[in-house]
C-alpha cells in the first residue's frame, strides 16, 4: 500500500496528493494564501510574490512556484511575511491609478480587495506611473494601463487558452508594460474580442465595454418600442451576483425585471437558438447529401468567427453559413415585431442580454444592418444588466418571476443548452435523428458530446449513419483542430467550437468568477433548464413551426437565408503600412503594384513572386516605372498569392501573369 | 528615411536573414540583431514580417524588441550624440549640457531625433569615463569636460558641416 505524504502548514498536517505547489496544498485545506499570478488553469509565473509563505530552513518563498516535499514546515502567516505582503500591495498601489470609486471593477478588484484584507491604509511609496491614453478603440473591451499590476494573467490567458498572443510585455524595467503588437489599440490588431483576458484580470485595467447607458437613452425614449432578449447562459450566471448559489435559474426574475426597468417585451434568444439548430443541422444534412464542403464547423460564436477569418480564411467555406443566434434573433425581431407594435422598422430597439463581450463586435458588424439601423441597437453583458438593476434600486432577490412574451420568447431545452460546450452539437443531434430516422429520440441526452474537456471526440451512429463529431472549446484547441483539418487527418463531419472555456457560461460578460468549478455548476444549471422543460428538439417549438410558415418557408430557404445566414471575409491581423520594395512613392506616374507577403501568401510564394518581379524590372531597366510594394494582407487569402496592379487584383498570381500584366499595363501607359 | 528600405535588396536582405537563420523562432534575438545592423533600426513593418515568417504573436517579437535596450523601433539620426548621465557626471552638471544641446537642436517632450533625422541625442547611465565628467560622446568620439557652450559649438560645427 502506498504511503501518505504529509506536510504541516500552519500546524496542520495535510496529505500531499499530487498537487503541483504549496498553494494548492493549502488551498486544498481551505488556507487562503492571496495570490495575483497564479491560476490553475495557466502557467506559473511567480511574479506577484504576494503568496509568499515561510519554509522552515528556507524562508520566504513564493508558495506557488515551490512544489510540496514531505515534512515541510509552512506557515503563510506570519509577522514577517504579513509585512512583506503589505509592501508588495504597497508598491503595486504606488503604480497604480487608484480611482477606484468610478472603477467598473471595483466591486470584484483583487487588488482593492487585498488592500482592505492586509489592512492597507496608506501608501508609503511615492505614487509613480507615466500617464498612458486609454484604449477604448474597439466595441467590447477597454483597456487601461493606469491600472495594470502586471501579472501577466492576461498574457499567459491569450497565450495560452486562446493561443492567440495578443497582449504581451514590452519595454522593461519601470517602462514596462502589458501591451497589444507595437502599443497598437486592440482594434488594429488580431485581438478577438472574446474577454477572457478581462475576466481574468485582477484590477480594472481590461473591463469589458461598459453600454448601460446607451441602454437608458433607449428606454427613456418614448419614440421607441425598446425589447430585450436574453441568451441561455446568462440565466444561470446572473444569480451570483445576489447571493444565490452558482447554477440558479433566474429567467422568470430576470424577465420581471427588464418589465420594471421600462422594456415593453422580454424575449429569449434561445428561441432564436431553436432557429439555428433547424438551419444548421438541415446546412449540414445538405452538405453530406449533396457532396459539399465538409467538415461543417458550427458558427454561432463571433469571437471564434472572427478568429478564423484572421487565421483560417482557407477553412471559411467549412463554416456554417448560419448567423448566431443573436444575429438571427436581430433580423427576426426586426421583421415580426413592427407589425406587432404597429410602428416602423426603425422604432424597434433590440437591447441583447449577453454573457458575451464579442458579441458587442458581432452586432456592429455591417452584415447585421440595414440602411445604417441596426438590427441589434444595444448589446449588454450579464454584469452590465446586473449593475442596471441594482442602479435602478430594484430588489432582484424579492422579486416575483414572470413569464416571457411571446412568440420570440417561447424555446425548448435544445436551444437553452447551446450556452455550454457540447451543446450545440447535442441540439443539432436531436434534430438529425427526428430528421433521418422519423423517430422521436427516447433518451434525448448525448452524453457523448457533453463534458468539460477542451477537446472531445464523439461517434455519434443515427439509423444506418455515423456522424463524427469534434467539439472544442478555449480557441488553442480550435487551432489543433483547424490543423487536423487542413492536412486532411480530422476525420470527422461536425465540429462545434466556442472560444471561451466551458462555452458561453464561461463567457467574458458573465460574473466574474475564477478557477472551473463556477462555470461547471453553471453548465449543470442549463442542464437542469432542459430537463424541466417539455420540450427537448428544436423543431417542436411551435414557434419556430410558425416562423417557417408564416415567414421563411422552408429551412435554408431564399428568404431563411436572407435573414438568418451570413457570410464571412477574410481579415487583416495588424492594421499597418506597406513596406515599399522599389521605386519611390512619389512619384505619381510610377505604377503601383502591391503583393501580399501575408502568413498565407507567404507560404504560398509571394515571396518568390516579389523576388522575380523586382529582378525582372531590373534586367529590363523598369524599375523607375514602376512601385512595388510588400502588404500584409489583402484579405483574400484563401486564393493566394496575391497582387494588386494598379487596382486590379490578381489571385493565385504567378510570376508569368503577373509580368504579363504589368506590361500590359506599361504599354497601356505609353500609348496613353 | 524612406530611401532605407526603399531597395529591393533591402527586402530581400530580411528574407535572408531569416533563412539563414532557418526561420527558427529561438533564433528571433540574432535575427533581431542583424535585421537592425541591415536597417539601422527595427521597422515596424519588417518586425511583423518577421513576426509572420517565424509564426510568432507580434505582440512577442514587440516584447523581444522593446526589453533589449540595444534595439531601436525608430530610426536614428545620421550623427548619435549620447550624454553620460551616471552619477559623476549627473553632479558635474550634464543636465544643463543635455538641455543645451537639445535647445540647440530644436528637441522637445520625449523627441530623442530631429526630424531631417540628421541627430539623435541620447542618455547613457555611464560612459566609464567618470574621470572627465562630464562626458559627452559625439559618433562614437568621447570629448571630457564639456560646458553647455563648449558642447552647444560641438553640435554647431556638425550642422555647419551638413549644410
Ligand atoms: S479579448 Fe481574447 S483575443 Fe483579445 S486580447 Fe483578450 S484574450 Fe486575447
Ligand atoms: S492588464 Fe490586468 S491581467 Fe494583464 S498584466 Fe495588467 S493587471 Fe495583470
Ligand atoms: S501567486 Fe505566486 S508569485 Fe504571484
Amino acid at each position: 500500500m502506498d504511503e501518505k505524504k504529509y506536510l504541516t502548514i500552519d500546524g496542520r498536517q495535510i496529505a500531499i496528493e499530487g498537487e503541483r505547489n504549496v498553494l494548492e496544498v493549502a488551498r486544498k485545506a481551505g488556507i487562503e494564501i492571496p495570490t495575483f499570478c497564479y491560476h490553475s488553469d495557466l502557467s506559473v509565473y511567480g511574479a506577484c510574490r504576494l503568496c509568499l509563505v515561510d519554509i522552515a530552513g528556507r524562508g520566504g518563498v513564493a508558495s506557488c512556484s515551490t512544489a510540496p516535499e514531505p515534512g515541510m514546515v509552512v506557515k503563510t502567516s506570519t509577522k514577517q511575511i504579513r509585512a512583506m505582503r503589505k509592501i508588495a500591495v504597497e508598491l503595486l498601489l504606488a503604480a497604480h491609478d487608484q480611482s477606484c470609486t468610478t472603477c467598473y471593477k471595483s466591486t470584484s478588484c483583487k487588488l482593492l480587495d487585498l488592500a482592505n484584507k492586509l489592512g492597507v491604509t496608506k501608501v508609503r511609496f511615492k505614487p509613480g506611473f507615466e500617464r498612458m491614453p486609454l484604449d477604448n478603440s474597439n466595441p467590447s473591451l477597454q483597456r487601461d494601463n493606469n491600472k495594470c499590476i502586471l501579472c501577466g494573467d492576461c498574457v499567459r490567458m491569450c497565450q495560452e487558452v486562446q493561443g492567440i498572443g495578443v497582449l504581451d510585455f514590452a519595454g522593461r524595467g519601470s517602462h514596462s508594460r502589458v501591451v497589444p503588437a507595437f502599443g497598437k489599440d486592440l482594434k488594429n490588431v488580431e485581438c478577438i474580442y472574446c474577454g477572457q483576458c478581462a475576466r481574468i484580470c485582477p484590477t480594472g485595467a481590461i473591463i469589458p465595454k461598459n453600454e448601460v447607458s446607451k441602454a437608458w437613452e433607449l428606454l427613456d425614449n418614448p419614440e421607441y418600442k425598446t425589447v430585450a432578449t436574453i441568451a441561455p447562459a446568462v440565466r444561470v450566471g446572473f444569480g451570483e451576483a445576489f447571493g444565490m448559489p452558482v447554477g440558479t435559474d433566474v429567467t422568470g426574475k430576470i424577465t420581471a425585471a427588464l418589465k420594471q426597468l421600462g422594456f415593453v417585451a422580454v424575449f429569449d434568444t434561445t428561441f432564436a437558438a431553436d432557429l439555428t439548430v433547424v438551419e444548421e443541422a438541415e446546412e449540414f444534412l445538405r452538405r453530406v447529401t449533396a457532396g459539399g464542403t465538409l467538415p461543417q464547423f458550427t458558427s454561432c460564436c463571433p469571437a471564434w468567427v472572427k478568429y478564423a477569418e484572421q487565421f483560417y480564411p482557407e477553412l471559411l467555406p467549412n463554416l456554417s453559413s448560419c448567423r448566431s443566434p443573436q444575429a438571427m434573433f436581430g433580423a427576426m425581431a426586426k421583421e415580426m415585431l413592427p407589425k406587432l407594435f404597429d410602428v416602423p422598422r426603425e422604432k424597434v430597439k433590440i437591447v441583447s442580454i449577453m454573457p458575451c463581450t464579442a458579441k458587442k463586435f458581432e452586432a456592429q458588424r455591417p452584415e447585421f444592418s440595414r440602411d445604417g439601423d441596426r438590427e441589434t441597437e444595444v448589446v449588454l453583458t450579464t454584469q452590465e444588466l446586473i449593475q442596471m438593476i441594482k442602479g435602478a434600486g430594484i430588489d432582484f432577490n424579492a422579486i416575483e418571476p414572470e413569464a416571457m412574451d411571446l412568440p420570440l420568447g417561447f424555446k425548448t431545452g435544445a436551444g437553452v443548452i447551446f450556452g455550454v460546450t457540447g451543446g450545440v452539437s447535442e441540439a443539432a443531434l436531436r434534430y438529425a435523428y427526428k430528421k433521418l430516422t422519423g423517430k422521436n429520440l427516447a433518451n434525448v441526452e448525448f452524453k457523448e458530446v457533453r463534458g468539460d474537456d477542451g477537446y472531445r471526440r464523439a461517434e455519434i451512429t443515427i439509423g444506418d449513419n455515423k456522424v463524427r463529431v469534434v467539439v472544442v472549446h478555449s480557441l488553442s484547441n480550435a487551432h489543433k483542430i483547424c490543423e487536423e483539418v487542413k492536412a486532411g487527418k480530422a476525420d470527422v463531419d461536425l465540429i462545434e467550437v466556442m472560444a471561451c472555456p466551458g462555452g458561453c457560461v464561461g463567457g467574458a460578460g458573465q460574473p466574474v468568477y475564477v478557477g472551473m468549478e463556477t462555470r461547471k455548476q453553471r453548465a449543470a444549471g442549463l442542464y437542469r433548464v432542459d430537463r424541466n422543460m417539455q420540450l427537448h428538439s428544436s423543431e417542436d417549438n411551435p414557434y419556430v413551426k410558425e416562423a417557417y410558415q408564416n415567414i421563411l418557408g422552408t429551412p435554408n430557404s431564399h428568404k431563411a437565408h436572407e435573414l438568418l445566414h451570413t457570410h464571412y471575409q477574410s481579415r487583416k491581423r495588424i492594421q499597418d503600412e506597406d513596406v515599399l520594395v522599389s521605386g519611390s512613392d512619389e512619384a505619381q506616374e510610377k505604377l503601383p503594384v502591391t503583393i501580399c507577403v501575408g502568413t498565407s501568401c507567404f507560404k504560398r510564394g509571394s515571396q518568390q513572386l516579389l523576388q522575380e518581379l523586382t529582378d525582372f524590372l531590373k534586367e529590363n531597366n523598369l524599375q523607375d516605372q514602376v512601385a512595388i510594394k510588400a502588404t500584409f494582407c489583402h484579405e483574400r487569402c484563401d486564393r493566394g498569392p496575391t497582387a494588386n496592379v494598379d487596382g486590379t487584383i490578381m489571385e493565385k498570381c504567378s510570376f508569368e501573369a503577373l509580368r504579363a500584366e504589368v506590361v500590359k499595363r506599361l504599354r497601356s501607359a505609353v500609348a496613353k | 528615411m524612406e530611401k532605407e528600405l526603399s531597395s529591393a535588396t533591402q527586402f530581400g536582405k530580411v528574407c535572408e536573414i531569416l533563412d539563414r537563420y532557418d526561420r527558427d523562432p529561438a533564433k528571433l534575438i540574432p535575427i533581431l540583431q542583424a535585421v537592425q545592423e541591415e536597417y539601422r533600426y527595427l521597422p515596424e513593418e519588417i518586425l511583423t514580417l518577421v513576426a509572420t515568417s517565424l509564426n510568432l504573436p507580434p505582440a512577442k517579437v514587440y516584447g523581444v524588441a522593446t526589453f533589449y535596450s540595444h534595439f531601436t523601433l525608430t530610426p536614428k539620426g545620421k550623427h548619435i550624440i549620447r550624454l553620460c548621465d551616471g552619477t559623476a557626471c549627473h553632479v558635474k552638471g550634464s543636465t544643463a549640457l543635455l538641455d543645451a544641446i537639445r535647445k540647440r537642436l530644436g528637441l522637445t517632450g520625449k523627441q530623442q531625433s530631429t526630424p531631417d533625422l540628421l541627430f539623435t541625442v541620447e542618455t547613457v547611465s555611464c560612459l566609464g569615463a567618470c574621470g572627465l565628467a562630464p562626458a559627452v560622446v559625439i559618433d562614437d568620439k568621447v570629448h571630457g569636460q564639456v560646458t553647455p557652450e563648449k558642447a552647444v559649438a560641438l553640435v554647431e560645427e556638425l550642422i555647419n558641416a551638413e549644410a
